[in-house]
């Protein structure tokens, strides 16, 4: 672990009267695997849109390698990639084909060869020349994973990567993930529902609460803090006191 | 602006047109049939040749630049909504796809229509109606490009309207562009709109293009005063148009809207 390449501070969102985010600081170092956990309507999907540059703060910033995301989009955008189970590719085009324009938009070099790795890597050489209207959701999540993986971003924001996907595909999965972040420094933040995979990916974890961060650390130091069992459990008392 | 961003979203455009078949007939079919149908009043027109000098001249050559405004509208409307039909906004805006790199890919995808309907229309006047398109000469190029520019600017009006007001606006990338179809005057000279009306068709570049392709034919006489106007209040336009879509960009960013738009 070194320097930070992600710095967000004091970060806020309002929408009209309600505030989605309230606040927030943190940081993610190379090669670290944050994990952002928090109950529905905590925070997490707003922030990880104003980190994509998709939804504009009320105040705060966020600066990635140094860089404001507000002055250097494009810089920045070009070195951080995204997925998520609930996202989704042109129907009307195969995997390949998305894959092919993705490369194409981040002026990615060998492309072809970029995807041959990829679809090898993610399992996906049966349906690389399917329509992706014809993909399984888990098929879905394993095509925005590659689209991710693709461009060799240098921060990968994840949600909820593996909660389509059955336990053997979910395992590589996290497997690729584990080998990305020790072959290239990648630094993720992470989402999931599953607490488990959040104690075993994560390095750190912090936990939203209302739109403000309550809780920071290992999984086993906001274990300890809160008197709980596990993650799980911890998860369950902030949710219904939210 | 960085040209592999602009040609990766028109390959994308491409890839879909190369194996959609309704998407292709927007390109072939129903243009052609816009012209069987105009082709056949014209030539019951023209048995009044006497009465109405030069009308297939007039109406088949109107009806072709009409679609090529049409469609160039078109072009950046429905490429815009094929994104937010495939739920891909957020895959752009996420890129460092810029806002005015992806209204120049639209704008390119305009092009690309326009030319496959422009020869469609222009071959089958030919063969069907023996009209020759190209007889207005070497005016029909500027004439061509003022209709594409009033097309773009409608075309990104309607962008913004879709991407502020949602699902509920995306009608308007067919229907704009018949708003401005009655103060374009087409099929019909400006001095036949009630005075009122004529000074909202003076500031529609369009109606100056049709004027001035009305004027070339009977007159032969060269439209620059006609083309001059129409250039610079589609200029005008356009700078006005590009400004109002980032601003409404920038607004659905502020709303949390943007990946929201058509959900």
């Amino acid at each position: 672990m070194s320097s930070a390449v992600v710095e967000v501070r004091h970060l806020t969102k309002r929408f009209g009267e309600f505030t989605a985010v309230d606040g927030i600081s943190f940081d993610i170092r190379r090669g670290e695997i944050l994990g952002l956990l928090g109950p529905n309507g905590a925070g997490k999907t707003t922030t990880l849109q104003m980190m994509l540059g998709l939804v504009t703060p009320t105040s705060g910033s966020i600066h990635m390698f140094g860089l404001d995301l507000q002055r250097h989009r494009g810089a920045i955008l070009q070195q951080v990639n995204f997925s998520s189970t609930y996202m989704s590719m042109p129907y009307a085009l195969t995997v390949e084909e998305n894959l092919s324009i993705i490369g194409r938009l981040y002026g990615l070099s060998d492309i072809p060869r970029r995807i041959d790795d990829m679809v090898k890597k993610l399992e996906m050489a049966e349906w690389r020349h399917t329509l992706t209207r014809k993909l399984s959701s888990g098929q879905m999540t394993r095509l925005t994973l590659a689209k991710a993986l693709l461009t060799e971003p240098k921060i990968l924001f994840l949600d909820e990567p593996t909660a389509s996907l059955d336990p053997d595909i979910a395992n590589k999965i996290r497997t690729i993930l584990l080998e990305e972040r020790r072959a290239s420094g990648l630094s993720i933040l992470y989402t999931s529902h599953n607490m488990r995979e959040m104690e075993t990916m994560s390095d750190r974890i912090i936990f939203l609460q209302r739109g403000k961060i309550v809780a920071e650390g290992t999984a086993q130091d906001i274990v300890a803090r809160f008197g709980q069992e596990d993650l799980e459990d911890v998860f369950l008392k902030l949710a219904r006191e939210q | 602006m960085t040209y592999h961003r602009i040609a990766a979203l028109v390959v994308r455009h491409l890839y879909l047109y190369r194996r959609s078949l309704p998407r292709m007939m927007e390109i072939i079919y129903w243009p052609f049939l816009d012209l069987v149908v105009w082709g056949f009043i014209t030539v019951y027109l023209a048995t009044f040749q006497g009465q109405m000098p030069a009308v297939v001249t007039f109406l088949l050559g109107a009806l072709i630049l009409w679609d090529v405004l049409f469609r160039s509208q078109q072009g950046i409307a429905i490429s815009f909504l094929e994104e937010i039909w495939a739920r891909n906004l957020m895959n752009l805006f996420a890129s460092p796809l810029t806002p005015n790199e992806f209204l120049a890919a639209t704008m390119v995808m305009s092009l690309f229509k326009v030319t496959a309907v422009s020869i469609v229309m222009s071959l089958c006047a030919w063969v069907f109606y023996g009209y020759n398109v190209f007889m207005i000469g070497l005016w029909l190029m500027p004439f061509i490009v003022n209709l594409v520019l009033t097309g773009w600017i409608i075309g990104v009006l309607t962008t913004s309207l879709i991407m502020r007001f949602g699902q509920e606006a995306e009608v308007l990338a067919w229907s704009m562009v018949f708003l401005f179809q009655p103060i374009s005057c087409v099929f019909y000279p400006l001095e036949v709109l009630p005075t009122w009306l004529k000074g909202v068709a003076w500031i529609n570049p369009a109606a100056h293009v049709f004027e001035g392709m009305r004027g070339l034919l009977a007159t032969h006489a060269a439209p620059l005063a006609s083309l001059g106007w129409a250039a610079g209040l589609n200029l005008f336009y356009l700078g006005l148009v590009i400004a109002w879509f980032h601003h409404t960009f920038n607004v659905c960013k502020d709303r949390g809207s943007l990946v929201r738009v058509g959900e």
